[in-house]
């Protein structure tokens, strides 16, 4: 590894989260949730809240980190960073990014953290009430796509059709991700299974690929974790999930306007998956777990096959359930019930899902799981992902 | 005739020209039923969306011209799940991304015009449609697709 390498120099020593709500029930406003995650998470990693010097997030969090820093009395701010792009494509990214200033010396302990009370604020899946549109939106709006479920679905379309894939695909990403919910008490979707005849019969919220159930949950919480230098993670109170490798971007034109992408049936992962790959040193063989991101069941189609998981062509035979449930199947998947079924806080709770796996604490734990792949929200532009290891995968 | 002017119920967003000029010649062609796109004065690559410089050889000299209203559709989708307070009610309805082999496979977004249950091909034929919006406070033309033949 070059001295370059972000590999092995930083651990995740705490995560946090508060009570997952459906959303608009959270009885605490944002910020307070934004707090309370914050301080689970350092009691978590057995750390003073004032040790922290460090913010990241993503997507436009409302939470501003200098009024956090603020609140909880930190003595000495030294890093409050945000990642570009909405959605969830930059979870993976705000870890990386945090992990970058501990490495390159401008922190010492950085929060990574998500709020989402949207209740207070507006929901995701609507559209914005303008009147008018320009830019981008000019092109697409008035025609009705709108909607992250609408913007997205013809990427998925016309990957389906390039490579002939059958729903029956979608249908397995949904019911894994039910599946781990039912032994997870913290998921929203805890004591709510979900069976192919629902699935199959639930409406469609975009034609031909976004039934109800491949789309993700609107969720009130908060969720964070905490990262230091590997040499003090080893001292703290929680096994260290070093961070291997993280990467982040897109391929060629990927913002092209109106979708015009060159690469458009993608899930914005076609360069990205093999920069992780080289940071890490390892193959998707390797893998032992993976939490992607659910914004829908087809971006985690998407985005596992471009990680190399399997080859497009190969997409109908891999996507089982049986190869996609804890602890026994081929590539266990959003172990945690992730976006789909524990809730959606823009993809952080997935990423706390792969330090629980690396400890061995999941609710769904894979037998000495070593490495853990954290993919982001796909198909938009930038997109990230990492991979987690426990200490005897740094060597 | 009592048929809709317009595929999509009143009330949807209305596009404007950005505000920096950059695609005022695509809304000013549209009232006039031309479709104009960007082509590069240097190099010839044809190029949309529309952007203030030329993605291959990085020119500036990005010129406008009038193309055909023929295409294959890419791809597509029908949302049924309305997302805006005009679409309540107004059941399904098909989206189309248009390739245009005629000008470099640049991709358009529109309405497929015609009943929202009939079958859409990946591959198949397209002709644009110009659907005026006389009545907005900036009027406007969308572009819509019908399938040929």
């Amino acid at each position: 590894m070059s001295e370059r390498s972000i590999r092995g120099k930083v651990a995740v020593a705490g995560i946090g989260e508060t009570t997952y709500y459906k959303h608009g029930q959270s009885p605490d406003a944002e910020f307070v949730l934004a707090l309370q995650a914050i301080l689970r998470a350092a009691e978590d990693a057995g750390i003073k809240p004032q040790e922290i010097d460090g913010f990241a997030s993503y997507s436009n969090d409302r939470s501003d980190p200098s009024r956090i820093a603020a609140a909880l009395g930190i003595p000495d701010l030294c890093v409050a960073n945000m990642q570009w792009g909405g959605g969830g494509g930059g979870v993976a990214a705000a870890v990386a990014n945090g992990a970058a200033a501990i490495a390159a010396g401008y922190a010492d302990c950085v929060v990574v953290f998500r709020a989402l009370a949207q209740g207070q604020f507006r929901r995701f899946g609507e559209a914005a009430p303008d009147a008018t549109v320009s830019g981008d939106a000019a092109y697409i709006a008035p025609y009705g796509v709108m909607s992250p479920a609408q913007k997205y679905g013809m990427r998925a379309t016309r990957f389906m059709h390039e490579h002939g894939v059958e729903r029956d695909v979608l249908r397995a990403i949904a019911m894994a991700s039910y599946h781990h919910a039912q032994a997870n008490p913290r998921a929203v979707m805890h004591g709510r299974p979900l069976d192919a005849a629902t699935y199959d019969e639930s409406r469609w919220i975009v034609e031909p690929i976004n039934r109800l159930f491949d789309c993700c949950q609107e969720n009130d919480g908060a969720a964070a974790l905490i990262l230091v230098p590997a040499e003090r993670a080893r001292d703290l109170r929680q096994k260290p999930a070093y961070l291997l490798a993280a990467a982040q971007g897109s391929d060629h034109r990927c913002g092209a306007p109106v979708m015009n992408a060159p690469n458009y049936g993608s899930s914005s992962f076609a360069t990205v998956a093999p920069r992780l790959y080289q940071t890490a040193g390892v193959s998707p063989e390797d893998i032992d777990v993976v939490q992607a991101y659910e914004n829908f069941t087809t971006g985690v189609m998407m985005a596992v096959v471009e990680h190399g998981f399997c080859a497009p062509e190969e997409t109908n035979e891999f996507f089982t359930l049986d190869n996609l449930l804890a602890p026994t199947g081929r590539m266990p998947l959003n172990t945690s019930g992730g976006n789909l079924a524990e809730c959606y806080m823009h993809g952080l709770g997935l990423q706390l899902e792969a330090v629980r796996q690396i400890r061995g604490q999941s609710s769904n734990q894979v037998p000495g799981a070593k490495l853990a792949m954290n993919i982001a929200g796909p198909m938009v532009t930038p997109v990230s992902s990492l991979i987690m290891g426990s200490e005897e995968t740094l060597s | 005739m009592t048929k809709p002017s317009t595929y999509l119920p009143a009330g949807m967003p209305a596009p404007v020209p950005a505000a920096d000029g950059l695609d005022a010649p695509y809304w000013e062609g549209t009232r006039r039923g031309a479709l104009m796109v960007q082509r590069c004065g240097s190099c010839d690559t044809w190029q949309w969306g529309p952007e203030w410089l030329c993605h291959h050889c990085q020119s500036f000299d990005m010129q406008w011209r009038p193309i055909a209203g023929t295409g294959l559709i890419y791809s597509w989708e029908r949302p049924w799940h309305p997302v805006h307070p005009a679409l309540r009610g107004h059941g399904p309805y098909t989206a189309v991304l248009v390739e245009l082999p005629a000008a470099g496979n640049i991709r358009m977004l529109g309405n497929l015009i015609g009943p929202a249950d009939q079958a859409v091909g990946i591959g198949a034929a397209v002709e644009a449609v110009f659907e005026p919006h006389d009545d907005a406070a900036l009027p406007y033309t969308l572009v819509q697709w019908r399938l040929l033949g």
